[in-house]
């Protein structure tokens, strides 16, 4: 059938829906709609780890494999470093720029190190929003108990308080380096309600808000004149004779040398694993997200925490082909926009957890309820005219420019044809354990933004993870640089890879993998 | 088979995967119709480095020329966000050398006529659209230039909130001016020096500081789990 034909149940439903109430579930049916539908419950794409911090812990063979996987560095290469540095921060996305920035406003001297160009990342492409409690009727400590209940109470409380009550100080910030967050009449910031959370407290630039955000960090950057080394990727760390980290190998992707960097401490923001394409799924990464920094900080003896839960985001899109994976902002559902299934009935309530409406929304597909692609995919309609009906012809234009033009790419008019969406790869919820200085169990190793873990339990909130990064940059940045004058660089070893090697051995060899990945493999080799 | 089931979209580029032929920075491929311009490099067994990065349309990493069977008119794109077509020939635009200004953006004295000494080509605008034409995010650049060129930086940074700083906007430019390095200035003074400051914010961040909400804190962090659960579910 064409896909106009096929909508035309949407849209004859419409009006019917529009009065409909769908009630979020209990937490006892929610707890079972996640257990059974929940790709985090699939027992068969989970395995325990066999050594090094987590041994015996489960997370997805993917990741097992990397974790196990065995480094590019052998114990005869040569240290001697091309660059020193006080603070050497990898990966340039929001959270590597946010340290980058403090630790050089504090004093230090600071290398932005990353695989890809300065920006390249998630965060660029972060439409939802921040969670900030600004709004007069909300605060800080209802944030924290919103993220919680996202979270399925397993949130480190310690940087849970940190991250929201740092929460409006770093809007702050950003509205001082020039970030034009949207503002209601008075002037104050304006603020939308996110899923998931009891006030309205996302603040936003449309629907740009992490291009907006990412626009201004990369120019400061480039201002503040911090050293950066582009296309070079971390393939090891450095340890010195305590174990403590003293820097990183790269390896420049343009040609293949090794890159030696010594550095006082290390900051890891490398983001996060979509491009594993765990269990199957697509996802809405980008071209980087391949997990590096966790295969690195495992090396190192760093503690993983939440590495067995991760976010599918409820709406990837799922038609044209083109576009497959990539999000459709949660925006949509927040401003009123409905899901509805083959039949034309809404399923779930569309402001309820992420976990909880993918999980909805794969249970409608398995159950035949979805629609299908001649591309064997399937989903559900995301009715996206419904807010031009609710709130005014041009709503959809003026508040998700960028939805707009990229499906207009394709001849798709999403304020007149509903969007085809299923659930997409989208967010690690754990990663390397860190204390409130963003600190690892291994002292000067630090892990900021989504690569690192505890803070969003077991399903992170939307438009948290934009706040997550600022705020354990900025705190990662600023320990760094203040421990700076006071130590010595430390020896440069890979100590560290005798100890996993050995460690390898004795609990059934290393996976035949090397790891970290650097970049997805899509080149096809033959045809 | 599915002909016979009505939930099933009619997608005619995956129920053919008919191959066309295609032009990659002058040589000749087959590939399979309407896979991005990306895939299309991954597909003829290029290693992509450069050229690639968020593949959502937001990093503007990939910005591209291209040109369609017959005709002459050479287009730009985003190649994470471009089905190719039969005939069509591209190429990766490699990074351009456009002459970035550095500013401390928060001790801008005059931010308007700042403008003239970090950017002092961006009055020279010569009119000739080129740069509107080439922009892949449909920003009216020319306009947008002009405009801060005549001090209405409001207008400007709304007009540039779709740029995804690609860069396609300043090989074109005949008087050397890179407009979206200039928008981008211009919207961080906006921000920064011209746009209301929100007073609520302050009040917020006073607040923190002063410890209004420690005693709430207390009772929140001394509960039992249970205790916590319970207390989280009464927040509606």
């Amino acid at each position: 059938m064409d896909i106009h034909a096929l909508q035309q149940i949407v849209h004859n439903t419409r009006d019917a829906r529009r009065k409909q109430t769908i009630p979020k579930f209990s937490p006892a049916d929610r707890d079972q709609l996640i257990h059974k539908y929940h790709p985090d419950y699939r027992a068969s794409a989970y395995r325990p780890i066999r050594f090094g911090p987590n041994i015996d812990e489960k997370t997805v063979v993917e990741l097992a494999t990397l974790l196990e996987g065995d480094s590019l560095i052998q114990d005869d290469v040569d240290l001697t470093p091309d660059y020193t540095t006080d603070v050497l921060v990898i990966g340039g996305g929001g959270a590597g720029c946010a340290a980058a920035l403090h630790a050089h406003g504090a004093g230090a001297k600071v290398m932005l190190a990353t695989k890809l160009r300065l920006g390249d990342s998630n965060s660029v492409m972060a439409q939802g929003g921040m969670q900030i409690s600004v709004a007069p009727e909300d605060s800080p400590v209802t944030h924290f108990l919103d993220t919680l209940k996202g979270g399925h109470m397993h949130n480190d409380h310690d940087l849970l308080k940190a991250m929201v009550e740092d929460g409006p100080a770093i809007a702050k910030w950003l509205i001082e380096l020039g970030v034009l967050f949207d503002r209601q009449a008075d002037g104050n910031l304006h603020v939308k309600k996110g899923g998931g959370s009891s006030k309205p407290r996302l603040l936003t630039c449309s629907d740009y808000t992490g291009l907006e955000i990412m626009r201004v960090l990369k120019d400061e950057v480039l201002n503040q004149k911090i050293q950066l080394l582009e296309f070079c990727a971390a393939v090891e760390l450095l340890s010195d004779e305590n174990g403590h980290c003293s820097g990183a190998i790269f390896k420049d992707l343009d040609n293949h040398r090794y890159v030696v960097v010594a550095a006082k401490s290390v900051i890891l923001a490398t983001g996060g694993i979509g491009r594993l394409h765990i269990q199957g799924f697509p996802t809405s990464n980008h071209y980087g997200a391949t997990g590096d920094g966790l295969c690195l900080s495992y090396r190192m003896g760093a503690k993983l925490a939440h590495i067995d839960t991760f976010q599918y985001h409820p709406s990837g899109a799922v038609y044209p082909e083109q576009l497959v994976g990539q999000l459709v902002t949660e925006g949509i559902r927040s401003e009123g926009g409905h899901l509805v299934n083959a039949r034309g009935e809404r399923f779930v309530n569309e402001l309820d957890t992420r976990d909880v409406v993918s999980s909805s929304i794969i249970r409608e597909c398995e159950e035949g309820r979805g629609i299908r692609t001649m591309s064997g995919r399937v989903g559900v309609w995301l009715d996206t005219p419904l807010l031009d009906a609710e709130h005014g012809p041009g709503t959809v234009e003026k508040h998700f420019p960028a939805m707009m033009l990229q499906f207009e790419r394709f001849g798709i008019d999403i304020s007149k044809d509903p969007v085809l969406i299923y659930p997409t790869l989208h967010y690690q919820n754990g990663g390397v354990k860190i204390d409130t200085n963003s600190e690892t169990n291994v002292k000067n190793l630090f892990v900021a933004g989504e690569a690192s873990g505890g803070l969003h339990g077991r399903n992170r909130l939307m438009g948290n993870s934009l706040l997550d990064l600022m705020v354990f940059g900025k705190r990662s940045g600023l320990t760094a640089a203040g421990r700076a004058g006071s130590m010595k660089q430390g020896k440069l070893t890979v100590q560290h890879l005798q100890r996993f090697r050995a460690d390898a051995k004795k609990h059934g060899n290393l996976s035949n993998v090397v790891s970290p990945m650097v970049l997805p493999a899509y080149t096809r080799k033959e045809s | 088979m599915a002909q016979e089931d009505p939930n099933v979209i009619d997608q005619p580029e995956v129920m053919k995967p008919r191959m066309v032929s295609i032009e990659i920075s002058g040589k000749k491929y087959d590939v399979p119709e309407g896979i991005t311009v990306i895939k299309a490099l991954w597909y003829t067994g290029q290693e992509v480095v450069r050229g690639a990065g968020c593949l959502g349309g937001f990093c503007g990493a990939c910005a591209t020329y291209y040109r369609t069977k017959d005709d002459p008119k050479v287009r730009t794109c985003l190649a994470c966000q471009m089905a190719v077509q039969d005939g069509m020939s591209f190429t990766i635009m490699p990074p351009f050398p456009a002459r970035k200004a550095t500013y401390d953006v928060q001790a801008l004295k005059d931010p308007k006529q700042d403008l003239f000494n970090l950017y002092p080509e961006a009055p020279l605008c010569r009119n000739c659209n080129a740069c509107t034409e080439a922009c892949p995010q449909k920003i009216d650049v020319r306009e947008g230039v002009w405009k801060a060129v005549f001090g209405d930086f409001k207008s400007v940074s709304e007009m540039f909130m779709d740029c995804v700083m690609c860069g396609m906007c300043t090989p074109v430019c005949i008087a050397d001016i890179a407009p979206n390095l200039v928008a981008l200035y211009v919207s961080r003074a906006q921000g920064a020096h011209f746009a209301e400051k929100p007073l609520g914010l302050d009040v917020r961040i006073k607040e923190i500081q002063d410890g209004r909400y420690n005693d709430e804190w207390k009772k929140i962090l001394a509960m039992s789990e249970k205790e916590l659960a319970d207390h989280c579910a009464t927040v509606k």
